[in-house]
């Protein structure tokens, strides 16, 4: 089986993210970028499976502004056998909206016939948490989202979902697209060696024009701002100056 | 114009917090049909006639929508979708799962956990975990919307709308429900709770995670955790509280131990009143909290309880 893992090239996690004095959106401009933690969690995902000997490829695929090509280096030194880059923006303000992803990942999974797709379940820029499913439903295959557990079993997997109370446990018919969630794994650190081997993996450079997509936004942005600012209260000296403020200031209760 | 809104239906009793949340958010859109699926969907569609602004609920009663598998119940809101110019839910997991799916089924660009309506066709969701709020306009003909349900109050009750029932579609057979592992619990539900008690990494282990559940239980509170406290293993992951797990807006929420990282402020900085305790004074939480106590939470946690 062959597994394709989309991976999103998204602001650091670790970077504090500052909006535009304009409020035409996040200053992207000389951030630190890295992959999505989410996508780096999957590629995780498909390599264990290929060295478990559920998966015989991985290959990686990134939709979004030329520098993209870093993040496919970084999964292919992670341990992914081959990469596509699909070229869809020139600004790196640009984010290409979930529903045009679905459509040119629907094309690469035509051409490649991939047995699964595992992607993360939200990138944490836009988290809109979409992509997975609309796939799925472009591709009318099953899905699996939030996993937190995959059993490949023939041409089912089994797959446990983090839901609201609990976990449920679903199969799926394959092929399927399956989103992970935080608790799958964890991702490895790639080593030097196999940083140096990855920038000799193949990588194909395409365009969304390759593959007749239109990327054009359905959505607007009509401005972004920063989020209402919470004032700091005051710190109190005791548990029962606590109480007291709870009961008679704040009356909560 | 008419919105179509997915009732959370969770083994055939409905989320009436999340259902009449949503219910509120849609009032600006129009006439609000409230659809309610499952194995059994008749009494939960009897309940979602009693939210005040819904004009109508439909019933979809059939085994293939137990367990709300994606598959099919986006089939059935799909086939449902032609008479509606919004269709919404309330984001809970069942939603986040499902939603998508009918969207690109629609060709529409899904818009998820929105925060504001300004009008039918413009919408508020925050982006980066909450660090920033955007406003976008769809130029979808058709929005299909998910509502996070802790920025609106639940629209009321005593209404009385008309039922019906509504023709439901064919198993898709691609997938099929094994088994759920739900956490039995009498504690108040974690999304729509009045008070929260919520344990960080600073709580040590899952042992000590027993005083935080100890005082939630003399508040009548739900539980939470950070991530970091799951990560950890100190608590289970429904539990986490933050932009990667729910999103929390109780009256009272009282974070013990926790450092306060943008990823757990983003799930709990619309709370009315917030109480940090931690023993680290320079701690990011102190900078959102009401009521800051600087102390060892193993000294005041277990007096707390006591003064309550």
């Amino acid at each position: 089986m062959k597994i394709l893992v989309p991976v999103k090239r998204v602001i650091d996690y670790n970077v504090k993210v500052r909006v535009k004095g304009d409020g035409s959106g996040v200053d992207l401009a000389n951030v630190k970028m890295s992959m999505n933690p989410f996508d780096e969690i999957a590629v995780e995902q498909a390599i264990r499976m290929k060295e478990a000997g559920d998966a015989e490829e991985v290959v990686v695929v990134s939709i979004g502004v030329k520098q993209s090509q870093e993040t496919l280096r970084t999964a292919l030194a992670m341990g992914a056998d081959r990469a596509i880059l699909i070229t869809a923006a020139d600004d790196v303000h640009t984010d290409i909206e979930p529903l045009a992803v679905a459509k040119l990942l629907k094309a690469v999974v035509d051409e490649e016939q991939p047995g699964m797709v595992l992607c993360g379940k939200q990138a944490i820029d836009n988290d809109m948490n979409a992509t997975g499913q609309m796939l799925a439903a472009l591709l009318g295959w099953s899905q699996a989202t939030f996993a937190s557990e995959i059993k490949v079993d023939g041409d089912h997997a089994l797959v446990k979902r983090e839901v609201d109370g609990g976990m449920q446990s679903i199969k799926v018919k394959m092929p399927a697209v399956v989103s992970v969630d935080l608790r799958l794994n964890e991702p490895r650190y790639a080593s030097l060696p196999n940083i140096m081997k990855a920038k000799k993996k193949p990588l194909d450079e395409k365009t969304a024009d390759d593959y007749g997509v239109d990327v054009s936004p359905r959505l607007e942005i009509v401005k972004t701002a920063e989020p209402p600012e919470r004032k700091a209260g005051i710190i109190v000296e005791s548990v029962d100056q606590l109480v007291d403020k709870l009961k008679n200031e704040a009356g909560v209760i | 114009m008419t919105v179509l809104l997915l009732g959370e239906v969770d083994n055939g009793t409905l989320n009436m917090d999340a259902t009449a949340k949503a219910v509120a958010a849609c009032k600006p859109l129009g006439d609000i049909h409230v659809l309610c699926c499952g194995a059994e969907a008749a009494d939960a569609g009897k309940e979602a006639a009693t939210i005040d602004g819904v004009a109508k609920v439909l019933v979809a009663e059939d085994a293939i929508y137990g367990h709300r598998l994606a598959e099919p119940t986006a089939a059935l809101i799909v086939s449902l979708a032609g008479d509606y110019d919004h269709v919404v839910a309330p984001a809970t997991t069942d939603a986040k799962n499902i939603l998508p799916r009918v969207a690109a089924l629609l060709d529409v660009m899904v818009i998820t956990d929105v925060s504001g309506v300004v009008d039918a066709d413009t919408f508020e969701r925050p982006i980066y975990a909450g660090n920033a709020i955007q406003t976008v306009k769809s130029k979808d003909t058709k929005k299909v919307v998910s509502i996070r349900t802790s920025s609106f109050d639940a629209a009321g009750t005593g209404n009385s709308a008309e039922v019906s029932d509504v023709a439901t579609g064919d198993a898709p057979g691609l997938s099929e429900w094994v088994e759920d592992h739900v956490a039995e619990s009498d504690r108040p539900d974690l999304t729509s709770a009045g008070i929260v008690v919520s344990g960080g990494r600073g709580v040590g282990s899952e042992e000590d995670f027993a005083m935080i559940e100890k005082l939630a239980d003399k508040l009548g509170a739900a539980v939470g955790a950070s991530r970091a406290a799951v990560d950890s293993g100190y608590a289970p992951n429904d539990w986490q509280v933050g932009q990667t797990g729910k999103v929390v807006a109780p009256d009272l929420y009282v974070a013990v131990g926790i450092s306060g990282a943008i990823q757990h402020l983003a799930g709990m900085k619309d709370s009315k009143i917030i109480v940090a305790i931690n023993k680290d004074e320079e701690a990011p939480i102190f900078q959102v909290a009401d009521y800051g106590l600087v102390a060892d939470l193993f000294e005041a946690v277990p007096e707390l309880e006591s003064k309550l």
